[in-house]
């Protein structure tokens, strides 16, 4: 279980997370929404490290996130990013490799790429696309990349920050409808930041909604058409009158 | 606050910045420095960074080298001719090249290409947030970014000097043969008689600090690029900058300890 109890981050003057708590529940996949600028991306930078908190604790499984053998850790670990944040200098199939060529699970240079050519497949891409270099790609082939390097290594946990963004709906229903499936598939805990509610839809089993660096509202998927917060009901509505600034 | 105070908070804020900027360059060079020789290490990286940063180097400090070498060696003969010393020419221009112009100028050139490639590719690195992927993948940057382009910056730095400093004396002497009528054979065996081993070691010393200037400079101002294109154009900028004057004031510090200490 991933636990964040008041958890506190600012940089410089402004304060992005007030007191964030939040728990996720192993195998759970659950989708954070919020607006542009709310702290969903630095919420799971911090439960990865890559941003240390000013106040608060994170865990997981119990354990705190500070604690213990770092690169043991983060193996657990699978992260897409937003912009798919493949490394130029490599091909696609070095991408998806890469935690398979180095460190702990590191294994043979012909094994790993071909663990990258069916990690490839599982996300629609042909091994063709192998030898490839990320600036070849398209933008929704490369979020497919990112998506096969996030579960390479077959992470007990993956992060998706903002899977669809930038991509056409027929893309982004590929993206929602794979990540469904893999998470479902391998069994994995799940945490999503989204604007997307088809994504909402498709990917969740529960959701969460930041505003003001705190959790507004939390519950089930099905319950988010039917609950009366009235920040969840603009945002889900995206009507621009209503508590949320539209101005921020 | 006061008008007499503003001067005074402007000139404080300034030395506080300057304090701190010197200080996060210290605590970056003593964090790379301690990965050195601690794995994982990068071997397929640093030999990329070799053929980066050493081989297709040449050729700019070659041409450099080049036209130094015959520069000097028409101002030395004009020079020395106000008082009868044209004589001292290939003397004076092999000293002159690996004491000084050969590292100074083989360092300036490589920082300007090198330093300015490599604060560009990890800037860009950073702002697409690939330096966070690095890290989601178990992959400490500092090491697989920082230590293997440091490693090649410092030990191709001396290579490339030592080859300008042969081709900054053949340039040298091609004007001198050609143009200032010198003997060749004479030429050659007044530069060899001349030069000493500590000549061309210290050179190669300098070489080698430079070669680290440029690297440190280059992964600092990369990995602390801010956002955009213009926060990775402001982190080329400065990495050259920082890493030129780096080069001018440690160049003058090393040319004291080793010659006049």
């Amino acid at each position: 279980m991933i636990a964040l109890a008041d958890v506190h981050k600012a940089f410089g003057s402004k304060q992005v997370l007030r007191g964030l708590t939040l728990q996720v529940a192993k195998g759970e996949s659950c989708v954070i929404i919020g607006g542009s600028g709310t702290g969903k991306s630095v919420c799971l930078k911090c439960i990865l490290g890559l941003v240390t908190p000013d106040r608060g604790t994170i865990t997981v499984d119990g354990r705190s996130v500070t604690e213990g053998d770092r690169d043991a850790f983060l193996s657990r670990f699978g992260m897409l990013f937003q912009g798919g944040a493949l490394f130029d200098s490599m091909s696609v199939w070095q991408n998806v490799a890469f935690r398979l060529m180095r460190g702990a699970q590191k294994r043979p240079k012909a094994q790993a790429r071909e663990i990258a050519v069916e990690k490839l497949r599982r996300v629609g891409l042909t091994p063709d696309v192998a030898d490839l270099y990320p600036s070849e790609l398209s933008g929704g082939m490369q979020k497919r990349v990112g998506l096969a390097r996030a579960i390479a290594a077959e992470p007990e946990i993956i992060f998706f920050d903002e899977p669809t963004t930038g991509l056409d709906p027929i893309m982004a229903g590929v993206i929602n409808d794979l990540i469904r499936e893999i998470v479902t598939e391998m069994g994995a805990t799940a945490v999503t930041i989204t604007h997307d509610m088809s994504s909402v839809r498709a990917i969740a089993d529960k959701v969460a909604m930041l505003h003001a660096g705190k959790i507004r509202w939390h519950g089930p998927v099905g319950e988010i058409d039917t609950a009366e917060d009235p920040y969840l009901r603009q945002f889900v509505t995206g009507s621009a009158d209503g508590p949320i600034e539209a101005v921020r | 606050m006061s008008p007499v105070l503003v001067p005074l908070a402007i000139l404080g804020r300034s030395t506080l910045s300057l304090l701190a900027s010197i200080g996060s360059v210290a605590i970056y060079t003593g964090r790379a420095v301690s990965h050195v020789l601690r794995p994982p290490f990068y071997p397929r990286e640093l030999l990329w960074q070799l053929l980066h940063i050493g081989w297709l180097s040449l050729p700019v400090v070659g041409l450099t080298a080049l036209f130094t070498g015959g520069a000097l060696a028409l101002q030395i003969y004009a020079g020395g001719s106000r008082f009868n010393a044209e004589a001292v020419v290939p003397q004076i221009v092999a000293i002159g090249i690996v004491r000084e112009l050969g590292p100074v100028l083989g360092g300036l050139m490589v920082a300007g290409r090198v330093a300015a490639a490599i604060a560009a590719e990890i800037g860009t690195m950073k702002v697409t947030e690939q330096i966070d992927a690095l890290v989601t993948l178990s992959t400490n940057p500092l090491k697989y970014l920082t230590v293997p382009r440091i490693l090649a910056a410092t030990l191709s730095l001396p290579v490339l000097v030592a080859v300008g400093d042969a081709i900054g004396i053949f340039g040298g002497y091609l004007v001198s043969t050609t143009r200032l009528g010198f003997n060749e054979a004479a030429y050659l065996q007044n530069t060899a008689d001349f030069l000493e081993a500590w000549d061309v070691t210290s050179g190669l010393i300098k070489g080698a600090v430079f070669g680290f200037l440029v690297a440190l400079m280059g992964c600092y101002h990369g990995m602390n690029s801010g956002r955009g294109a213009q926060g990775v154009g402001r982190a080329t900028t400065n990495a050259v900058v920082s890493a030129s004057i780096l080069i001018l004031a440690s160049n003058y510090l090393l040319t004291e300890l080793f010659f006049t200490a």
